[in-house]
């Protein structure tokens, strides 16, 4: 039972990446292209003489594979240009949009067929409109015959129901039905695509229009890069929901900050402890090692049982986020110093305190600062995501009551926000390392 | 007594898996005041545990080591170390890690500046006080660490191979500033080496050390320490006695490794 359902959930999700697949391969081919185009232009452009460029041996060369500034360029701009091309974007010109969905006015003609078999044909004029307003259906003189003209409107994205024998002689109820639209044959239950879309006879011989939806996104899926960019400033000047960005933004990064600093406070001791004493690993290695492999995540429901869904609670989890990484990685700082050096300060006549302050101590930095990089990734995942559950304020709280709202742009907006300042926190981490532990991996 | 005596000293651990290694057996010795010794022998003849004794790191089951008159019992200033590498604070530059000791005892900054300046001079690094140490060469960074154990003025030195990470050109140039350190101080030296010239080029005693269990097998008394000071090495080298010495030694700790890998079960 489980095996079958299990293997259904794979069914879907191939299913589902092979209706992706001539996307990926697309892109694919686009990164391929843009790779040509610029091995052609840096043939054109003065040839760099540095010594790299003189090595034969590239492919499996590590040194000779160092980020290409140009391909890292093109392809922001590339994932910009594919977000306007897929909204239809008024930042980018037209020609590079995707197909759109069909706007304006179209028609078709069906055919239809009374009980003693007697045809008529009939048109209906469509009129698709945008979202910026209602746009009513055009006036048509019914025309003759025994079928009548109609009309009708739609907004794009949309489909509606014609019942096109109200206005007929003969209606459905009588026997009526429709044998043929544009001229292709047709019964109940098939569809026929036209100039405007697809044109469905349903079951019940109504005529169901789907307009043309085309390859762009509805905003309600993926709203323009401008109307992202628009919600940012209004956001920012006149708040969501009664609290500004500013405020929803300092909430998380406090809860970060206060909960990595009370872990790191509480964590580098212990980790100091437990790499100098082994009383002391015995005593904290069971709980650290079981500890360590549980997601904070998971921790979530306890801590809001335990301390509510104040910010008591939050930073309780991220204490307890940054509390192992942080006492794991000072613990392998210390485990990780030579043993040459402290023989070499001993026998320099250092005293104990002496030497975890002047070699413990310094050594075991450069491992204390990677676990600090990691322990604020992690912290700042874990406060989206606690946000996410329950707060009343918070960038994570902030995307979840848009989500409720389906207002994507917020959405959107917050999601570049938070990989923005994560990867700001660290930058800004690593520019610490560099300043503060210039002898890293250097000893 | 002055000077620096190991008295029958042994050394019996227990393996982890059951069994246990006689590390060093009955070894006896004494080294007057400004003596040079140098130790040879194939490893796991246990010299390095017998330096890591000397310098108080382990405590040896049996017999003592007196300095001066008093035993030994842990790592003291009084008994500087050398090691063969990576032992520099990669967190102090140059001149702070000479200064390490001075400091640890808490000796007023001038009188600290001097001694460091002084040390750094003299081992040919004065322009290179405020570089960082991991910007320096190998043989710099012996250089660093003979000074930074100078600084505290111990009554030994002991070192562990601190040449042997070093290129053959490197070498020979330390080996000069070693053997000029040793006249100008006048410290009682032991070290440690795998290379026979180098136990022969700097050693004024030699100590052949013979493993299974860890014990003294020779002891030479050489003229070329003597010899050696303030000229170039290589003139040393020409002396016959020098050829002569170097084959009857290499032949002794070829034998010991032949024995070693001839019994069944041994080998690397």
């Amino acid at each position: 039972m489980l095996i079958r359902d299990l293997g259904g959930e794979v069914v879907t999700l191939g299913a589902g990446l092979l209706r992706a697949a001539p996307f990926i391969i697309g892109y694919v081919v686009l990164i391929l292209l843009f790779a040509l185009v610029w091995r052609l232009v840096k043939r054109v452009l003065t040839p760099k003489h540095d010594f790299t460029s003189l090595k034969t041996v590239t492919f499996g060369d590590e040194s000779t594979v160092v980020s290409n500034t140009v391909a890292s360029v093109i392809s922001v701009v590339a994932i910009f240009l594919l977000w306007a091309s897929f909204t239809g974007s008024a930042l980018v010109p037209s020609f590079l949009h995707a197909p759109g969905p069909f706007m304006g006015q179209g028609s078709f003609t069906y055919t239809m067929e009374t009980a003693d078999g007697q045809r008529d044909d009939a048109r209906v004029d469509v009129i698709v409109f945008g979202k910026d307003g209602v746009v009513p259906p055009s006036e048509v003189s019914p025309g003759d015959g025994i079928a009548k003209d109609d009309a009708m409107s739609l907004q794009a994205y949309r489909s509606k129901l014609l019942t096109w024998d109200e206005n007929d002689e003969v209606k459905r109820a009588d026997g009526a039905r429709i044998v043929a639209i544009d001229g292709k044959p047709v019964n109940a239950g098939g569809e026929v695509a036209t100039a405007i879309g697809r044109v469905a006879v349903t079951d019940k011989g109504t005529l169901n229009i789907v307009p043309a939806q085309g390859m762009q996104m509805e905003d309600i899926w993926l709203p323009a890069p401008e109307a992202v960019w628009h919600r940012l400033v209004t956001i920012w000047r006149d708040g969501y929901q009664n609290v500004t960005l500013a405020e929803h933004l300092s909430y998380s990064l406090f809860r970060v900050i206060v909960g990595f600093l009370l872990g790191a406070i509480v964590g580098i001791p212990l980790g100091y402890a437990m790499g100098l004493s082994d009383w002391f690993r015995g005593w904290f290695d069971p709980i650290v090692e079981f500890m360590r492999p549980v997601p904070p995540l998971a921790l979530i429901p306890l801590v809001i049982i335990w301390a509510g869904i104040g910010e008591q609670g939050k930073i309780i989890l991220l204490f307890l986020a940054a509390l192992w990484i942080m006492a794991i990685a000072a613990r392998s700082g210390v485990s990780g110093v030579r043993i040459s050096k402290v023989h070499a300060a001993y026998s320099l006549g250092a005293s104990k305190v002496q030497i975890l302050w002047h070699v413990i101590i310094p050594n075991s930095l450069p491992e204390i600062f990677t676990g600090a990089r990691v322990a604020m990734g992690v912290c700042w995942g874990t406060v989206v995501a606690a946000e996410l559950v329950a707060a009343e304020k918070g960038i994570g709280k902030m995307i979840v009551a848009a989500a409720k709202f389906q207002s994507t742009d917020i959405v959107i907006m917050g999601i570049i926000l938070i990989g923005v300042i994560g990867f700001g926190i660290d930058m800004l981490m690593r520019w610490a390392e560099r300043a503060l532990v210039p002898w890293k991996g250097k000893g | 007594m002055s000077g620096l005596a190991i008295e029958n000293i042994s050394m019996r651990f227990d393996l982890p898996g059951g069994g246990s290694v006689q590390a060093l057996k009955d070894v006896s010795l004494h080294l007057a005041e400004g003596e040079l010794l140098s130790v040879l022998g194939p490893s796991g003849c246990g010299k390095t545990t017998l330096l890591n004794i000397v310098a108080g790191f382990l405590a040896p089951t049996e017999g003592r080591i007196v300095l001066n008159g008093h035993t030994v019992k842990g790592p003291a200033a009084e008994r500087g170390m050398v090691f063969q590498q990576g032992a520099l604070f990669e967190w102090m530059n140059v001149r702070e890690n000479v200064g390490f000791g001075p400091s640890m005892k808490g000796m007023a900054a001038a009188e600290k500046k001097k001694i460091v300046d002084h040390l750094l001079d003299v081992v040919g690094l004065k322009d290179f006080k405020e570089k960082a140490v991991y910007e320096l060469s190998g043989g710099m960074q012996q250089r660093v660490a003979l000074a930074r154990c100078l600084a505290n003025d111990p009554d030994v030195i002991l070192m562990d191979e601190p040449l042997g990470a070093l290129d053959a050109l490197t070498r020979e140039k330390m080996q000069g500033l070693v053997l000029k350190l040793w006249k100008e101080t006048g410290k009682t030296i032991i070290l440690i080496t795998h290379s026979v010239e180098e136990a022969l080029l700097l050693g004024e005693r030699l100590l052949v050390m013979a493993p299974r269990p860890g014990r003294i097998h020779r002891e030479y008394r050489l003229p070329f320490a003597e010899l050696g000071v303030g000229r170039d090495l290589r003139e040393v080298k020409k002396h016959p006695d020098f050829a002569r010495t170097r084959e009857e030694i290499l032949g002794m700790i070829w034998d010991m490794e032949e024995e070693i890998m001839g019994q069944p079960g041994a080998g690397e």
